[in-house]
């Protein structure tokens, strides 16, 4: 494979991703600050900004609207959705020889809601819904119609690393605010059920956020992404040989739910237990 | 008549393909009746998801950095068996014409001392490289690929209008265009027999799989694309994908020791055969202009050492001069000892003085076309220009005559076209793309046909404002065969699907009893 095509299908892999997760936390937030009335919205809206990594010029009073605008329907903020779509939809064109059709499409229709003005008359759920829906479809049409070449590696590796980015910045937008931030956290990256049925409905904020950053088996997790990621680069070096062997594949011991230190480097190689 | 053919006019000047006078041509009789039985609302409805169609499935190209869907009219143009049997017989003897006449000029040049044609009219060509002397390809094929432009003149004989032997484009058109019209027309498509058009990407592989350097047994075949800007960037990622071949930059390939290697995710990989869909003059910045990124430096080296081979060759442009055209005729029967079977459009050079007096004074008449043009570019239709374009035209003629040739105005034929709700006649051209292997060189039954959308104008490039149609090459008389019953070979007995616990027993039994003790507890 052409080592610009792996850059194009690692690209599309963390635009997509991108631009689901954006819209989830996006989608946090406004709610938040729609359903609690103790929020300040200039202060929550700054600290958005600054997790997402946008500048906001020194004495600007950022309000709801220019939130959604900088990071969902401005074309030329390049945090913005619109921007990451466009971006997506780009290195796609560039790689479209490898893609299959129905990737390319999927990826080429999601992008044409923009242009079109579709995008922008929806109304800020549906439109988050709608970028939550596309990114599935294109990862699960990636899924299925995909060769497990070094592309796919490529393309998963790169969604794994922006997952992890992106749900860091998304517990870091949560720990902004009051409690109910983290309810609404979990429900947005649609795994509120799943946690209420780990930790049998005791709900804390510290559980929550260990649910976030350090749950094993969630696969919205930072800790689950990173490992997907390392597992990505370790297939994409012994991709030399077809086969491989279960050794190579890092496993995490079954405590990694609860303490970190049992992930780190050293412990990471112990053989499947 | 039916409704939406009811206001078709056929009767201007030029020769129109559905009807003669305000009879249907044979071949159209079967679209003109599943046509006709739809409704006005009913096409534009097809219509408008043709376009849609292609805007999802990125089917585009760019103009001045905008992209936009091609544009495709939803009216097919059919082509009967024997005219096409024709063309077929013309393209293939002009490309082998040109293939000999390429490897006479950088060869030996016999046709320049047989006197059949001038050397300087080659020598002063634009594309003539003398780059490309010493290369031999391995297959002796310099022409892979090409499209030659055809239009049929007042009586309707197909004739040549320019030969496209560098980088034709426009055949991915052909089979998405195929595609898309069987879709939106399934009636009309199913009632003739169509010859496809979707082993071009094979035949083209085949070709370029038998022009590998010597020793080659399994090439490896890249694509080379100038990049994602490139007007016809669709075409190009089509190709490599539906040949199964790498599409590659510039930037992908490096060459070390007279090789081509291309920077692959497990480290340089040679390459043997590029398609290339990069102009001569990009190609590479050690032969040509020096500040090119689309190539990569080596590549003509390389080329000359006989570790790859480079589709379409070098210096092959000199065979698309329009004034090296006029001599073809002479060419072919020069080198195949035959009549051509195409005939070219009557064409004054400018260079030459006796033609020169003909022409200078009916430039109103006449159309002007630079000999190194294409694309439609600098085209001058002479009784549509103003007095004052002339009059520059004139000036630049005078100040450098070789590069102009004069032609009548070629009334081309005229095709139902889908405009604005309505059907009605737009001029267009053919291009047949023909894929030369070495042994045969094979023509595409179908080819692009190109419309000109305003009305009465002649100019059909797409980047002029062109659309394009899908061209029906019927393998014989009748509708399309109807398909048989597939002989019963499978296993007899297949095992049926699992139902799961739905349409399980047990859990209807449960449903029932808990619904009827619903109903017992219901008091009422």
């Amino acid at each position: 494979m052409l080592s610009r095509i792996a850059e194009s299908l690692f690209w599309i892999g963390r635009y997509v991703e991108r631009a689901e997760d954006t819209a989830r936390i996006l989608e946090v937030q406004t709610q938040l600050m729609v359903e609690d009335p103790t929020v300040d919205i200039a202060t929550t809206c700054d600290g958005v900004l600054a997790i997402m990594g946008v500048p906001v010029d020194p004495g600007e009073v950022v309000g709801t609207r220019e939130l959604l605008q900088r990071l969902a329907y401005d074309p030329d903020s390049p945090a913005s959705i619109h921007a990451t779509l466009r971006a997506a939809r780009e290195v796609a064109r560039r790689a479209r020889e490898t893609l299959s059709t129905s990737m390319w499409e999927a990826v080429n229709t999601t992008w044409r809601a923009i242009p079109s003005g579709r995008f922008d008359a929806m109304a800020p759920p549906t439109a988050f819904a709608w970028v939550r829906d596309r990114a599935a479809l294109i990862n699960g049409t990636a899924d299925a119609t995909m060769l497990r070449d070094e592309g796919w590696q490529f393309l998963v590796l790169g969604r794994s690393i922006e997952r992890a980015d992106m749900t860091a910045r998304l517990v870091a937008a949560a720990s902004l605010s009051t409690s109910s931030a983290w309810t609404t956290s979990l429900r947005a990256c649609g795994g509120y059920e799943s946690f209420l049925r780990t930790y049998r409905g005791l709900e804390t904020d510290r559980v929550a956020a260990e649910f976030l950053v350090l749950d094993r088996l969630f696969p919205r997790s930072v800790v689950f992404a990173l490992t997907r990621a390392e597992q990505c680069l370790e297939n994409l070096d012994a991709s030399g040989q077809r086969s491989w062997s279960t050794a190579r594949w890092p496993t995490c011991s079954p405590t990694c739910r609860t303490r970190w230190s049992d992930c780190s480097a050293p412990a990471r190689r112990r053989p499947r237990q | 008549m039916n409704e939406l053919f009811e206001a078709y006019d056929a009767r201007g000047p030029a020769y129109d393909e559905m009807f003669a006078g305000t009879d249907p041509r044979e071949h159209y009789a079967r679209l003109l009746d599943t046509m006709g039985s739809l409704s006005h609302a009913e096409l534009a409805g097809r219509v408008e998801s043709l376009q849609s169609g292609y805007l999802d499935q990125g089917v585009t190209f760019d103009i001045g950095g905008e992209e936009r869907a091609f544009p495709i009219d939803i009216v097919p143009r059919v082509i009967g068996q024997e005219q096409w049997a024709v063309i077929d017989r013309g393209v293939q003897q002009r490309v082998q014409a040109l293939e000999r006449f390429l490897a006479d000029i950088y060869g030996a040049g016999e046709a320049f001392t047989d006197g059949v044609i001038p050397r300087r009219v080659v020598t002063t060509s634009s594309h003539y490289c003398r780059e490309a002397f010493g290369i031999e390809p391995p297959n002796g094929v310099r022409v892979q690929v090409s499209g030659t432009d055809l239009v049929r003149d007042g009586e309707g004989r197909f004739r040549v209008l320019e030969d496209n032997v560098r980088v034709p484009s426009g055949v991915s058109y052909v089979m998405t265009n195929r595609r898309a019209i069987s879709t939106a027309l399934p009636e009309a498509f199913a009632k003739h027999r169509v010859r496809t058009v979707s082993s071009y990407p094979q035949r083209l592989l085949a070709a370029l799989r038998a022009a590998a350097p010597a020793g080659v047994d399994d090439p490896n075949v890249v694509v080379l694309t100038p990049g994602a800007f490139n007007g016809a960037y669709f075409e190009h990622a089509l190709l490599a994908r539906t040949m199964g071949v790498e599409l590659v930059e510039g930037r992908d390939l490096v060459c070390r020791r007279g090789r081509v290697l291309m920077r692959t995710t497990n480290g340089l990989e040679q390459v043997h055969v590029i398609y290339r869909r990069v102009d001569d003059e990009f190609l590479d910045p050690v032969h040509f202009l020096a500040d090119s990124l689309l190539g990569c430096p080596g590549l003509v080296n390389a080329a000359r050492a006989g570790n790859v081979t480079i589709a379409n060759a070098i210096g092959n442009g000199v065979a698309d001069d329009k004034l090296v055209y006029t001599y073809l005729p002479d060419l072919i029967r020069y080198y195949l000892s035959e009549e051509p079977v195409l005939d070219n459009v009557d064409t004054w050079r400018l260079g030459e003085p006796k033609h020169r007096d003909e022409v200078m004074d009916r430039l109103d008449e006449l159309v002007l076309k630079p000999v190194d043009g294409s694309g439609g570019k600098g085209i001058v239709i002479g009784p549509a220009a103003s007095a004052k374009e002339l009059d520059e035209l004139r000036r630049q003629v005078l100040l450098d005559p070789r590069s102009w040739i004069a032609q009548p105005v070629v009334q081309l034929s005229t095709v139902p076209t889908y405009i604005d709700g309505t059907i009605a006649p737009r001029h267009v051209d053919l291009r047949p793309f023909a894929v030369n292997d070495g042994h045969k060189v094979w023509v595409l039954p179908g080819g692009l046909t190109r419309v000109a959308l305003p009305e009465g104008e002649l100019i059909v490039n797409s980047s002029r404002g062109g659309g394009s149609k899908d061209t029906w090459v019927l393998a014989g008389p009748g509708a399309a065969p109807q398909r048989r019953e597939p002989a019963a070979s499978g296993p007899h007995e297949i095992a049926p699907l699992d139902s799961g616990p739905v349409g399980d027993d047990r859990s209807t039994q449960a449903e029932q009893q808990q619904q009827s003790r619903t109903r017992d507890a219901d008091p009422c």
